[in-house]
């Protein structure tokens, strides 16, 4: 079980770091198809910010932060964004996830449509692979008891 | 002699993919067969991208200033994006592993595969 | 939406099974009539492309707009289509088996959750049919076998160990195809099957190909449950839930058999098996000891659901001696098989359930008497057993004749023989039953609660018992419509 640490120093740092690290991830995921980075990339590191969280304070802090019912709307939301863009693309008239279509609705050329394109998967991508991550770390160490409460 | 140090990176391999497959067979710790488990796949992933390696070429990542793009300045990245999804596919089978591990342990009390078959043999 | 039926046989599945999760947040009864829903989808999609590949010919999907070598492909030919067709009618056909079944068997909270591992599962076996890229294979191969670890894992209390054992197992032989996708990688620089069958034929000779050729086969091996590699089957079949077992003992080694098929007749050409590597006769001797072990195993069992298992080991062993014997009538013996195996087994392990169901406990004794109780899932199980035997007009008897005399025509005098054994076997074992349900003199065990079963149970299963009928009954014209045109030149 997770006690919560009454480190003043370690919970200080955390508090300031955190956010940083989100921002870190979301850097890595824009960046995906320039520099190494992505969507699975970014979205371990934001799930690894959540997760320390965890070990810094305690569970019910960061539920109180970002709830269990919020988590599993992101994992939902995630892949819906991923397959919204494959759909939109067959309903313009291509194949499923040929984001070159998106010259037709948007003022840009075919390469830039199909980069903007992999850029919103990999966002639907980051979003679903932070709240597994969440998702897993919780079960795996509570041994499945937080979803009564009792944690 | 050229197999031996020529195609160092099969050696190296191949000796990290047995060392995880003796963990998963000799062990009898559960946690220790899915580590070993872990090794050997991350075994075959060194092996893929050991193999895109160019004599002195650099990391597949356009240098601005460049106006023609030589392919054989940069690394093959395609077994690098396989390797990425094999990743992938290596944590959520960790995830699925310890899952299961910890429904064993609510189960038996132990972790050890020869105690676990000892009371399934009292069971009986 | 017709041209795009390849691609969303696979996405809708997919997607339906997050939203499954996301539906159960919202309103907790709407999650089962939309998994039935979804799966008939698929169903209808599946049959949409059988009839345009019999119509049409073969059908390719680029996916991403990319063009092939560069792109994944998705290609759909006789063979595909067929057994998309398969995994996705009996996929629909257990799920409303599955309405009952797993209410007793899993906690209502959980409910849910079970429909979307399913889904998720019916996506894998889909995509690792259609799919025309062998690392989009590896993909597939891994999301419907993490998908079935976590299936067999919520059974009953013995079911955890033995999900344990076939994640290990499962985990080496996926590995090990990976390998052999990565050794073809480095020797021809393409993964694209179409492309690979120009590009592989000037390498035979060279070690690379063997290397692969050999992680493929034992990959597959592993995961098709051929023996001595089948040792996570039986565990992990007799104690998963009733409708998983139904649905992954008749889909999951049927679609490790079809990838066998595909490595070693699409990806390779059948003169590299026969003439310049021995993997032919390896194969063929390796599925007659599959046989005779699997039937023998099976004579001594008491669970009824260990028995299946066995059999189904030795159901493998037929179609794997189909495909490598080399010639026409063995080979339509082996599709023919995976279809009629298909029905007949998830027919099988559903009348189990049934057992399971109404009395707590499925062993071979239990079915003394019962046919004053089950008079019409015991027609079904008269029907079955039949076929399993093979017996005509049922449909186990004309792929068994095919694969005999596939047998007999390459002059493979021991696995004819072994073929006849193992029919023997069944004999035994499945006449002993019937005299056990029809003509015993013993009373059912009184203090059960006998009755029949529940609408949505026997429906399902009556189905199952009319298509091994009909099946028997059209088996020529299903040959010359579909089988015919799977068969690799030269054969």
């Amino acid at each position: 079980m997770i006690r919560r640490t009454e480190s003043l120093l370690v919970e200080t740092v955390c508090r300031i770091l955190i956010p940083l690290i989100q921002l870190f991830a979301l850097y890595v995921i824009v960046h995906g198809h320039y520099s190494p980075g992505g969507g699975f990339q970014g979205g371990c590191i934001l799930g690894a910010s959540f997760i320390l969280m965890v070990i810094a304070y305690d569970i019910r802090w960061m539920k109180h932060r970002f709830s269990e019912k919020k988590n599993t709307l992101m994992v939902a939301l995630g892949v819906f964004i991923y397959s919204l863009i494959g759909f939109i693309c067959i309903f313009l008239g291509a194949e499923y996830l040929n984001y070159g279509i998106f010259h037709r609705i948007l003022p840009v050329d075919v390469a830039k449509a199909r980069s903007l394109g992999i850029l919103a998967v990999e966002t639907g991508v980051g979003i679903t692979v932070m709240a597994v991550m969440v998702s897993i770390f919780l079960n795996l160490t509570t041994y499945g008891k937080h979803e009564k409460g009792e944690v | 002699m050229e197999i031996l140090i020529g195609k160092y990176n099969y050696w190296i391999y191949i000796g990290l993919m047995m060392i995880g497959f003796y963990a998963m067979v000799a062990k009898k710790n559960l946690v220790k067969k899915v580590v070993g488990m872990n090794i050997f796949q991350t075994a075959i992933i060194l092996f893929f991208i050991s193999t895109s390696y160019k004599k002195n070429a650099t990391i597949p990542i356009i240098i601005k200033s460049q106006e023609v793009i030589e392919p054989i300045q940069y690394i093959n990245p395609l077994p690098h994006v396989l390797m990425l999804t094999a990743i992938v596919v290596m944590v959520s089978t960790f995830g699925v592993a310890l899952a299961v591990i910890v429904m064993l342990y609510k189960q038996y009390k132990t972790l050890e595969e020869d105690e676990i078959i000892e009371i399934l043999k009292d069971k009986k | 939406m017709g041209e795009h039926s390849s691609i969303l046989v696979v996405v809708i599945s997919l997607i339906a099974s997050i939203t499954n999760v996301f539906i159960a947040l919202v309103r907790k009864s709407l999650c089962y009539p939309f998994f039935v829903f979804i799966l008939g989808i698929c169903f209808l999609l599946s049959m949409d492309i059988l009839y345009t590949v019999i119509n049409f010919g073969t059908v390719k999907y680029k996916l991403g707009g990319w063009m092939p070598p560069w792109g994944i492909e998705y290609v759909v030919d006789h063979l595909n289509a067929f057994v998309i067709a398969i995994v996705a009618t009996i996929s629909f056909v257990v799920a409303i088996y599955a309405k009952e079944s797993i209410k007793k068997e899993i906690a209502k909270p959980r409910l849910p959750y079970f429909y979307s591992t399913y889904l998720l599962l019916v996506a894998g076996l889909i995509g690792i049919v259609i799919t025309g890229d062998i690392f989009n294979l590896f993909v597939f191969l891994e999301i419907a076998s993490l998908a079935g670890y976590a299936l067999i894992a919520i059974g009953e209390k013995r079911s955890v160990l033995a999900s344990f054992n076939y994640i290990i197992m499962g985990t080496i032989g996926a590995c090990f195809y990976l390998l052999g996708v990565g050794y073809i990688y480095i020797i021809t620089g393409s993964l694209n099957i179409a492309d690979l069958t120009r590009l592989l034929p000037p390498l035979y000779e060279s070690k690379v190909t063997l290397a692969a050729l050999a992680f493929f086969v034992i990959g597959v091996a592993i995961k098709i449950a051929l023996f001595p590699l089948h040792r996570w089957l039986p565990d992990s079949y007799t104690f998963a839930p009733s409708a998983v077992s139904a649905f992954a003992s008749a889909t999951v080694t049927k679609v490790g058999i079809y990838v066998l098929i595909r490595i070693s007749y699409t990806l390779f050409e059948p003169r590299f098996l026969t003439e310049i590597t021995p993997l032919s006769t390896i194969l063929v001797w390796w599925a007659t000891i599959a046989i005779f072990f699997g039937s023998t195993i099976a004579l001594g069992q008491i669970d009824f659901k260990r028995t299946l298992s066995y059999i189904l080991v030795a159901e493998v062993g037929y179609i794997v001696l189909g495909v490598s014997l080399g010639n026409k009538e063995g080979f339509i013996g082996a599709v023919l098989h995976i279809l009629n195996d298909a029905v007949m087994i998830a027919c099988l392990f559903m009348i189990a359930g049934g057992l399971f169901y109404r009395i707590g406990r499925r062993n071979l004794t239990d079915f003394t008497g019962l046919k004053k109780y089950m008079p019409i899932t015991m027609t079904a199980f008269l029907v079955t057993s039949l076929s399993m035997i093979g017996v005509p007009p049922t449909a186990g008897f004309f792929s068994k004749w095919y694969l005999i005399l596939g047998a007999i025509r390459a002059e493979q005098w021991i696995s004819a023989s072994a073929l006849i054994f193992s029919s023997l076997v069944n004999a035994i074992i499945f006449f002993k039953l019937l005299e056990k349900v029809y003509f015993s003199k013993k009373e059912a065990i009184p203090k059960y609660n006998f009755r029949e079963l529940p609408l949505s149970m026997l429906t399902p299963i009556v189905l199952m018992g009319l298509a091994v009928l009909v099946l028997g009954i059209y088996s020529g014209k299903i040959i010359s419509t579909v089988i015919e045109f799977t068969v690799p030149k030269g054969f």
